[in-house]
């Protein structure tokens, strides 16, 4: 399990990560991030692209 | 020489990235990072913004985290400078004159600011912006209540002229534009951000350029082509970079302006051979985007550092085990740029090469508050832009993954 953390004081919502990793982020009506706290390790690759293209590298990832 | 490492000279995101791309693509030999600047690889993007207006912040609040996949193997000479590249001996010679071979080199060696443009006569108070040594320096002067002169109306200009403002400096900014950020974002939302500028009481010259400075040991006035003379106590050059390739003066690359590489980031000589062991990553790199036509540019958006070091690090990879290449070059490289920036409360984030069209449309919102811009080159989308309305610029992402015409 992967645990996704981002700090909400740095996000932007330019929702970058939003295109990398779809099943973890998410804009929502109001342009707001939003995101799960735990996936599945065969998304690391696209949550690691996702942390990568974050333009306030909020993003923070840990592996359980 | 298979005992040689992967040599990422320039200790950037680019090449972090190129790294990262390598091991992921299976190189688990040896990796070594020749790093001009004395830190490890840190995102430069908060050295305008937070980091600039906040006493106390270093390294550590800007520092990419060093995944798992490089915690073994790697090699961090930092503090060193690459002085030249022997391409048939296969090493790079740092300016202590130790050599450093290579089984294949990745140059990331980036850009540097342009100096001022007059003499500047020995004079303090003088700085630009590019590493993390700069923005802690410039920090110390953004006084509230100095007065600080910004020559140039680039992102790097109009950020620090956001942030020196908020923070009560008096800030004019003098620029040969018409309006600031007029390559990137045009007339019509360049003006409109110089209307924002001023609402927070930042002064334009435009139109002008520095014609000389007064001070001794410090700059206290400088003089523009007018006549015009201001009171300066920082003066910030902030027009445009130069790539750092004069250590690849005489190698037999083609580094004209910036390195000119193919699809698959891999450096060109100046007999248009390629060189499969050395690729070129993040700003320093020229490459043609078939999204948009076949002229290798040097492109300075934040997100393709990542996209130029991703794949050349896959190719690198491939090479080291001896497998064929070509395939994953054919593939092709068409990057989306992508860029943001925030001045006050605008939130301006763009897809494309918006610097390539003759014109703009207004398409959604209003200029004085949220918006979205077109971009043209003739009939041809080259660009989108928005102030805020983030799901309606995400949605042009799409509209350039047009056939690619390569």
């Amino acid at each position: 399990m992967i645990k996704i953390y981002v700090d909400m004081d740095k996000c932007q919502h330019y929702g970058q990560c939003v295109f990398e990793a779809p099943e973890v982020f998410q804009l929502n009506a109001d342009d707001k991030l939003e995101y799960q706290a735990e996936a599945p390790d065969d998304l690391l690759a696209d949550l690691e692209s996702a942390a990568d293209v974050c333009p306030m590298q909020a993003i923070f990832l840990t592996k359980e | 020489m298979t005992d040689a490492p992967l040599l990422i000279v320039g200790a950037s995101m680019a090449g972090l990235r190129t790294a990262e791309g390598a091991r992921r693509a299976g190189y688990a030999g040896p990796i070594t990072f020749l790093g001009a600047e004395a830190h490890a690889p840190y995102n430069r993007p908060p050295l305008s913004k937070e980091l600039l207006q906040t006493e106390g912040q270093g390294h550590a609040d800007v520092a990419f985290p060093i995944r798992s996949a490089l915690e073994e193997g790697v090699e961090w000479v930092l503090g060193r400078a690459a002085a030249a590249l022997d391409v048939e001996r296969r090493v790079v010679v740092d300016e202590t004159g130790q050599e450093h071979p290579y089984s294949a080199l990745v140059i990331a060696t980036g850009l540097r600011p342009k100096p001022l443009p007059i003499d500047d006569h020995g004079l303090g108070g003088i700085y630009v912006l590019r590493t993390l040594d700069d923005a802690v320096a410039l920090r110390g002067a953004l006084r509230p209540g100095a007065n600080v002169v910004i020559l140039g109306s680039g992102f790097v200009g109009c950020e620090i002229a956001a942030t020196a403002a908020k923070n009560g400096a008096n800030v004019s900014i003098v620029s040969q534009s018409r309006v600031p950020l007029q390559r990137a974002l045009g007339s019509q939302l360049g003006a409109e951000m110089r209307r924002r500028h001023e609402a927070h009481g930042v002064r334009f010259f435009c139109g002008e350029s520095l014609f000389g400075l007064v001070g001794d040991p410090d700059v206290e006035r400088v003089i523009l082509t007018s006549g015009v003379m201001l009171e300066c106590d920082v003066l910030v050059v902030a027009i445009g970079s130069d790539p750092n390739t004069e250590w690849l003066q005489g190698s037999g690359l083609d580094v004209s302006d910036g390195v000119l590489v193919d699809a698959g980031l891999r450096a060109i000589g100046v007999d248009g051979t390629v060189h499969p062991e050395i690729v070129a990553v993040g700003d320093v790199a020229r490459y043609a985007n078939p999204l948009f036509d076949d002229v290798p540019r040097r492109v300075e958006h934040w997100n393709l550092p990542t996209e130029t070091g991703k794949r050349a690090g896959g190719i690198l990879a491939a090479q080291l085990a001896g497998q064929d290449c070509a395939p994953l070059v054919a593939e092709g490289f068409a990057p989306l740029p992508s860029f943001w920036s925030d001045q006050y409360d605008a939130h301006v984030l763009a897809f494309g090469m918006t610097y390539l069209a003759d014109r703009s449309e207004l398409v959604a919102g209003s200029l004085d508050d949220e918006c979205v811009l077109e971009y043209y080159r003739g009939d041809e989308l080259v660009g989108v832009c928005g102030i805020g309305m983030r799901s309606t610029v995400q949605s042009y992402r799409t509209r350039f993954a047009a056939p690619a015409r390569a």
